[in-house]
Parts: C-alpha cells; sequence; structure tokens
C-alpha cells in the first residue's frame, strides 16, 4: 500500500478516463457557452442592461454547468463496479470522495474559469472586474464540487438520479451564489470586496473539512453496507 | 435502580415499536386536547381580542398563524435532523419513522408561514412578495424539506432511504445557518424575530401573551399529528407482528 493510500493513483486515472471522454471536458463548456448566449437574447443587447447583470448571468451559468455534470461523478464506476471495489478497498472513503472532487473541478470547473473571461468580455462586465471574477470562480467552483458529491454519492444508484440532483443541492450552492455575485457587484461599485472572498474561502475550507466525510458515509449507504 | 439505568432502559424501549405503540396510544388525548384547547383560546383571544396595532390595524393579528408555523417549521426541521442522526448512529426504527413524518408536516408548515407572510404583506408593504431576507430563507427552508421529500420518495429500499435522507437533513441542518446568514447580508427589509429568548417582547402582554398560547398550540398539535402519523407508521411496518394484529383486532 502506497503511502498516500493510493489516492494518486484514482486521481490519475479519473483524469486519464475524463481526457479520453472528451465530452466530459467539452459539454459542461458549451453549456456555459450557450446558456450564456441566451441571456443577451432573451433580456437585452444594450451593453449597460448587460452589464449590470452579468455577474449574476455568469455565476448562475457556471453554477448550473458544474451541477449538470456533478451527476456523473460517481456514476460510470457504480455501473461497472469498481465503484464498490473501491469501498471495500483499504483506501479511505473520504479520499475516494476527495479525488472525485479534485477530477470535478479540474475537468469541469477550471475550463470554466478559462473560458469565462472571453464570456465576460461578451457581456460587457468592466474590466476591472475580471480578476475578481477569476478568484471567486476559484473559489467557488471547488466549493460546489464538494457539496454537490454528497447529492451526487445519494443518488447515485436511483434510477430517477437526474433530476433529482439539482433539487437536493440547490439549496447548498446559495451561498456560494451569494458571495460570488456580490464580489463582482462590489468590484464594479468600488467597493471593497476582500470580505466577500475571505468568506467564500472559508466556505470551501468548511466544506473541504466536512464534505467528503458526508459523501463517503452516503456512498456506503447507497451502496447498501452503510 | 440508579437513575443511569433507568434512563438507558427508557432510551432503550424508544427501541421497541411495539413500546411505542402500546403507551402513545395513551399519550395521544394528552397531546391532541390541549393541543385544541390552546389553537382555540389562542385564536379566539388573538383575533377578536387582542388590541388593534396603531400602525397596522387589524391586519396585524394574521401574526398568530404566520409567526408559529414560522417558529415550528424551524424547529422540525431540527427534530428530523436530529431524529435522522439517532437512526444514523442507533438504528431505531421509530426514530426514522419520525423524521420520515417531520418532513412532509414541516414542510406544510413552512408553506403555511410564506402564505401568512404573503398575505400579511399586501397591506403591510403593497406587495404579496418581496426578495427579502427572511422571506427568501424561509423559501429555501421548504426547499430543503422538498429535496428530503424527493429523495425519501425516490429509493425503494426504506432503510436506505430513511438514512439516505438522515446524512441530507444533516447536512442540511449545518447548513441552514450558513444559508440564513448569506442571506441576511445579501437584503434585509423584514422586521426583526417577535420572541428573543433573552430579550423583553417589543409588544404589549395582551397582544404577546395569546401568541405564546399560540406557538405551544402549534408545538403540541405537532406531536400529536407526528405521532397519529408514527402510528400508521408502525402499523403500515409491522402488519404482520402477531402483537399488532391482536391488538387492532381488540379494538
Amino acid at each position: 500500500m502506497p503511502a498516500d493510500l493510493g489516492f494518486f493513483a484514482l486521481l490519475s486515472r479519473d483524469i486519464k478516463l475524463a481526457f479520453r471522454q472528451k465530452s466530459d471536458i467539452i459539454n459542461p463548456l458549451m453549456f456555459f457557452v450557450m446558456v450564456i448566449t441566451l441571456f443577451p437574447l432573451g433580456v437585452s443587447p444594450d451593453p449597460n442592461e448587460l452589464a449590470a447583470i452579468a455577474p449574476g448571468i455568469i455565476w448562475v451559468a457556471a453554477l448550473l454547468a458544474s451541477m449538470l455534470s456533478m451527476e456523473n461523478m460517481f456514476r460510470s464506476d457504480f455501473e461497472d463496479g469498481s465503484l464498490e471495489r473501491m469501498l471495500v478497498s483499504p483506501m479511505p472513503g473520504f479520499l475516494i470522495a476527495i479525488a472525485k472532487v479534485v477530477t470535478h473541478f479540474l475537468v469541469t470547473g477550471l475550463p470554466l474559469v478559462f473560458i469565462a473571461p472571453v464570456l465576460a468580455y461578451m457581456l460587457s462586465l468592466p474590466s476591472e472586474a475580471y480578476g475578481v471574477m477569476v478568484i471567486s470562480l476559484l473559489l467557488g467552483l471547488p466549493t460546489l464540487s464538494l457539496v454537490g458529491a454528497i447529492g451526487s454519492a445519494l443518488t447515485v444508484g436511483l434510477k430517477r438520479g437526474a433530476l433529482l440532483l439539482p433539487l437536493l443541492v440547490i439549496p447548498f450552492f446559495i451561498p456560494v451564489l451569494i458571495f460570488g455575485t456580490g464580489a463582482l457587484q462590489g468590484v464594479i461599485m468600488e467597493q471593497p470586496v476582500t470580505g466577500q472572498l475571505s468568506l467564500m474561502a472559508a466556505l470551501l475550507l468548511f466544506s473541504l473539512a466536512s464534505a467528503p466525510f458526508a459523501c463517503s458515509a452516503s456512498l456506503k449507504i447507497s451502496m447498501g453496507n452503510g | 435502580m440508579s437513575f443511569k439505568a433507568k434512563f438507558k432502559r427508557w432510551f432503550h424501549s424508544w427501541a421497541s415499536p411495539k413500546w411505542f405503540f402500546e403507551k402513545s396510544e395513551r399519550w395521544l388525548p394528552w397531546l391532541g386536547v390541549p393541543a385544541l384547547s390552546l389553537l382555540a383560546i389562542g385564536l379566539v383571544w388573538g383575533l377578536i381580542f387582542a388590541p388593534e396595532d396603531y400602525q397596522q390595524g387589524n391586519s396585524f393579528r394574521i401574526i398568530y398563524l404566520h409567526v408559529p408555523a414560522a417558529i415550528l417549521s424551524q424547529s422540525i426541521f431540527m427534530m428530523m435532523a436530529v431524529a435522522g442522526a439517532i437512526n444514523l448512529i442507533w438504528r431505531i426504527k421509530l426514530a426514522d419513522m419520525a423524521a420520515k413524518h417531520c418532513a412532509p408536516i414541516g414542510a406544510s408548515f413552512a408553506f403555511i408561514a410564506l402564505a401568512t407572510g404573503a398575505i400579511w404583506g399586501k397591506p403591510t408593504w403593497g406587495t404579496w412578495w418581496v426578495w427579502d431576507a427572511r422571506l427568501t430563507s424561509m423559501l429555501i427552508l421548504l426547499f430543503l424539506y422538498l429535496g428530503v421529500i424527493a429523495l425519501y420518495s425516490a429509493i425503494d429500499n426504506r432503510e436506505t432511504a430513511g438514512r439516505s435522507t438522515a446524512i441530507l437533513s444533516l447536512v442540511g441542518l449545518v447548513n441552514i445557518p450558513i444559508i440564513k446568514y448569506s442571506v441576511e447580508l445579501w437584503n434585509t427589509l423584514h422586521q426583526p424575530a417577535t420572541f428573543k429568548l433573552t430579550e423583553k417582547p417589543s409588544m404589549p402582554a395582551e397582544m404577546w401573551v395569546p401568541l405564546l398560547i399560540m406557538v405551544i398550540g402549534f408545538y403540541l398539535f405537532f406531536g400529536w399529528i407526528l405521532f397519529k402519523r408514527m402510528r400508521a407508521e408502525v402499523i403500515e411496518r409491522e402488519f404482520k407482528a402477531k402483537w399488532l394484529q391482536k391488538k387492532l383486532i381488540e379494538n
């Protein structure tokens, strides 16, 4: 047994799988871009109006894109039985959860962060807000992955899981959305935003310390041996 | 018998649906009668005899339904999570039944609080709905309840359903203060809480005494309904048990 209990082996396997099955990376990204395209069409192409709602649009779209891919966090491993093998292995459940969450963030969260400035420009977000937007996404998206992992673990074996997962996790995403858009709006109104960013960092650390355990317990219950 | 041994015995008896079914039959009138009489007293007192509010006139009287429902919906969530934790740790079936039936009752109270709040908001704020912090967090609480109910009904295996929803409601319990705090930072218009444990109420006694009666009545009413629903659940789950069949034939 390696010193990291197989954590990095699992991580590199999952990332490798994601890169071979490129749709895992591209689909959430396409979704993000397309949802954002809907807003100028639906609301108004006027740059001033768009700039006012750009923080909300970017954050809501990022949240939805990240959530849509959460359903697959454990599903393929559940279906081919490898999840069950992982859970009976000496690897602690919370490490499995962290590996899955890190993969989810790297595969779906990080690409969103890279493309967000382009979309922010298209939504006429003031340029001084770009830095804060990237930081807030970097702090918020991993939190979403961590919390979403619990919901994903609870619904992993269910046939109706796809529609159920958003119902379970959206309420928990609200603080991230509030602080994320709050930080962006703060920059636009030239107010200090360290408060919001610190709170987002606090949320990230808190969920990092607690969510993997809840996720591991949920996985064991879903597999019928909790 | 020492106190500790007595307590242990009392705690363990909760693990037996049979014990609960027999005992709760005697408890029901002790909950139901005071609940209904307190609700009747509180309603008549609050709706007819309490003085008018000097600003809001008679429209404030909806407080006698709105505040108790809001308090209950939050307490019930807490109870649901604690019952869920007991089910997770000691695997006590009754705790699972309690948690399961807390969800629809709590969701109804949350809905009543939102509906009465909307009715109250129209004359006082001039609108049915505003995106204010306390309204929004009550709406989110309703969503949390609906999530718990949806998860319970989506899982076929009863034991798995109970344990999964227990985790979800515990996660919800941890997150409620965070959600509440973040929503409060986001927007505030609602008046502050009516009852605080540490402060004297800001309204005269003729107004808050009936409110307190209503709150206590709502709690008893909840206990009564919960026990009735749990008894129905015991019948549903244990219908093959000899003691239950005998009991049901006797009645």
